[in-house]
């Protein structure tokens, strides 16, 4: 169904004709693709097109109805969240699963605690956790300033990037990230893209969820589009460009005139960009 | 922009944030602050509230309410409200007593199994609120009412009073009072001895909420369950196990108080319930979850009991206690609210 990569080492995750339905709606159906070490698979799709069915089927939380998971080469099927992690597939979701009034520190390392002590004096080594925070932050070059700040008081990029050097350091190798630049503007956005080349340039795999092609485009290394449910495609960057992957998702034909239209001078230009980000961004919030 | 000092990475804007700031972020200032004014109010007002024996005298009601009341801030922390929490303490005394006067029993072996059972309604309200997903306030305000007609209807079945009594020529009672009932003496004044059960309760509820998995997890569970449950946090589990820690703190008032007193009205523990979660707000919990203080509601508990006795000292109508009561939920809300506004918005 793919087809042959230039980097042809093993995939780190393949996922075979992947269908889903909840009662009488197939929120999926035979949907594949491939992830491998240090690339960047994105999944772009507008809403309703089954991107958050499918993130849940990669993480644990929707067993498929059809199809199969094979992570290095081994058939596997996630019952739960915890089960995904403990493989080394993580997600960073759409509203991080971070608790804004706690601090970075234990924000970092909830369900994850380390401890020190025994018996009834096990405790959280909270030394250690503010230490690992501010090392592994630094690490991905994320300046925080400080660990005992509450979540909530970071910006959104800032956020992502907590998140994700969090399912860094807990050894994820495949790293889902649902939608991360949605609701973010166009700098905080290009801080997250950053951290999305730096965790590839690490050795991850990453599933990249989006629905904008302007992100996806410049990290992806293969695009799987989705439209109601169904796979458009699956292709590597050689194959497609990013004109194609707009036209083919949900309004890329209007979009695509409206920004031909404005196209005349290079003043609306700009504009029409900015329209296309607006178009999107707006679109997410209706939908949720 | 950051320098390394031996294996510490030090950030030149972390020092902005000034130590005030960081003193006003703690979610109990509002309530140390509210002791410290209703102390010097009333130790003004009374020579009696400032001596050792009036310092027995208030630390005494201080000392029940906060045991249960450390535990409901744990609850409201992890999101949940046990509105069962104080009629829980009159269904714990009333096990015990017909237990151990009307049958017979041990008084040992009745109060562990007014343990048992307040454990297994503490492990009810958790188990229903969580399959459920309904609010806890609904879910604990039925408990709350059935455990209160229960208490009525079985005593009144079995005594044909309101009230069981003559707990004190049971077997065992002498051990019971020793350990729950009896008084301290420093410096000729008599404690009770529930205090020191107080400040053991305040700080092992501290030392969990703070320094432990579990503590994290009650955090977490109340700023967001779902969130927390994704990154693999036993958000069931730890909403339960707080439950079922309401409970345990009710049951050993209930039996402190039984012990104490050696009888137990049917009608014990009812409306203490909500003076719980007045001592767990002041002391800086939010009613929305994910923050507040094990030690704040224990301050909380103080200023009611200050209050409480105060007025007597003071030589007031008792019934301005209620007033003074709602006053002081009100500021330390307001307080609280402008605390952490400021605090947080100047951390940007």
């Amino acid at each position: 169904m793919s087809s042959p990569d230039p980097a042809t080492d093993a995939p780190l995750l393949e996922i075979r004709n992947i269908s889903k339905f909840f009662g009488s709606v197939i929120a999926l159906k035979d949907i594949s693709t491939t992830v491998r070490a240090g690339q960047v698979t994105c999944v772009l799709g507008d809403n309703g097109a089954g991107k958050s069915s499918f993130i849940k089927v990669l993480s644990g939380v929707h067993r498929p109805d059809e199809g199969e998971l094979v992570l290095d080469g081994r058939p596997v099927a996630f019952d739960t969240p915890r089960h995904a992690l403990d493989s080394g597939v993580a997600t960073v979701y759409q509203d991080l699963a971070m608790i804004p009034l706690m601090a970075i520190w234990r924000n970092f390392f909830l369900g994850s605690e380390p401890t020190t002590g025994w018996g009834p004096f096990r405790r959280f080594d909270r030394e250690k956790a503010k230490a690992v925070t501010r090392k592994e932050l630094g690490d991905m070059g994320i300046d925080i300033r400080d660990p005992d700040q509450p979540v909530g008081t970071l910006s959104g990029g800032e956020r992502q990037s907590v998140a994700i050097a969090r399912a860094v350091h807990f050894g994820a190798r495949l790293l889902i990230l649902d939608e991360p630049t949605s609701a973010l503007g166009v700098k905080q956005a290009g801080v997250v893209l950053r951290y999305i080349v730096q965790a590839r340039d690490r050795g991850l795999g990453v599933i990249f969820i989006t629905h904008n092609p302007h992100h996806a485009y410049p990290v992806g290394d293969r695009f799987v589009l989705l439209k109601r449910g169904r796979s458009l495609g699956d292709f590597a960057k050689s194959e497609v460009s990013i004109e194609e992957i707009t036209r083919m998702m949900a309004g890329g034909a209007e979009l695509e005139a409206l920004t031909h239209e404005l196209a005349g001078d290079p003043g609306a230009r700009a504009v029409a960009a900015q329209l296309d980000e607006d178009v999107t961004a707006l679109g997410l919030k209706q939908g949720g | 922009m950051t320098t390394v000092v031996g294996d510490r990475v030090v950030d030149e804007r972390v020092a902005r944030i000034g130590v005030l700031r960081r003193i006003l972020l703690k979610p109990e200032l509002g309530a140390l602050i509210g002791v410290v004014i209703v102390f010097v109010f009333f130790a003004a007002l009374s020579d009696v509230f400032r001596s050792a024996s009036g310092v027995a005298n208030w630390l005494d009601p201080a000392s029940t309410l906060g045991i249960v009341a450390v535990a409901v801030a744990l609850l409201m922390i992890g999101g949940e409200f046990d509105l069962s929490a104080g009629v829980m303490t009159g269904t714990s005394g009333l096990t015990t007593g017909l237990l151990s006067t009307y049958y017979g029993w041990n008084l040992w072996a009745a109060i562990l199994v007014s343990l048992l059972l307040a454990l297994a309604i503490g492990f009810g309200n958790g188990y229903l609120v969580v399959r459920t997903g309904l609010p806890s306030f609904i879910i604990t305000l039925g408990s709350f009412l059935m455990l209160q007609g229960l208490n009525i209807g079985i005593t009144k079945l079995v005594t044909d009073t309101v009230q069981v009594g003559a707990i004190e020529q049971t077997t065992g009672y002498r051990a019971a009072h020793a350990i729950l009932a009896s008084t301290v003496s420093i410096g000729g004044t008599r404690f009770q001895i529930a205090i020191l059960w107080w400040v053991l309760v305040t700080a092992i509820g501290a030392w969990v909420l703070l320094r432990t998995r579990f503590g994290n997890w009650t955090f977490a569970i109340g700023g967001d369950t779902g969130a927390a449950r994704n990154v693999g946090v036993p958000a069931a589990r730890t909403k339960i196990a707080l439950f079922m820690a309401v409970s345990a703190a009710a049951w050993f008032v209930g039996t402190v108080n039984a012990v104490r007193l050696t009888s137990v009205q049917a009608n014990t523990g009812v409306g203490l319930e909500l003076t719980f979660i007045v001592a767990a707000v002041i002391g800086g919990c939010l009613l929305t979850g994910g923050y507040g203080s094990v030690i704040g509601a224990s301050l909380g508990a103080l200023i009611f009991g200050m209050t409480s006795q105060g007025i007597v000292y003071a030589g007031w109508d008792a019934d301005w206690f209620k007033f003074f009561l709602g006053a002081m939920l009100l500021l330390a809300v307001l307080a609280n609210q402008f605390v952490r506004r400021y605090a947080e918005q100047s951390r940007r």
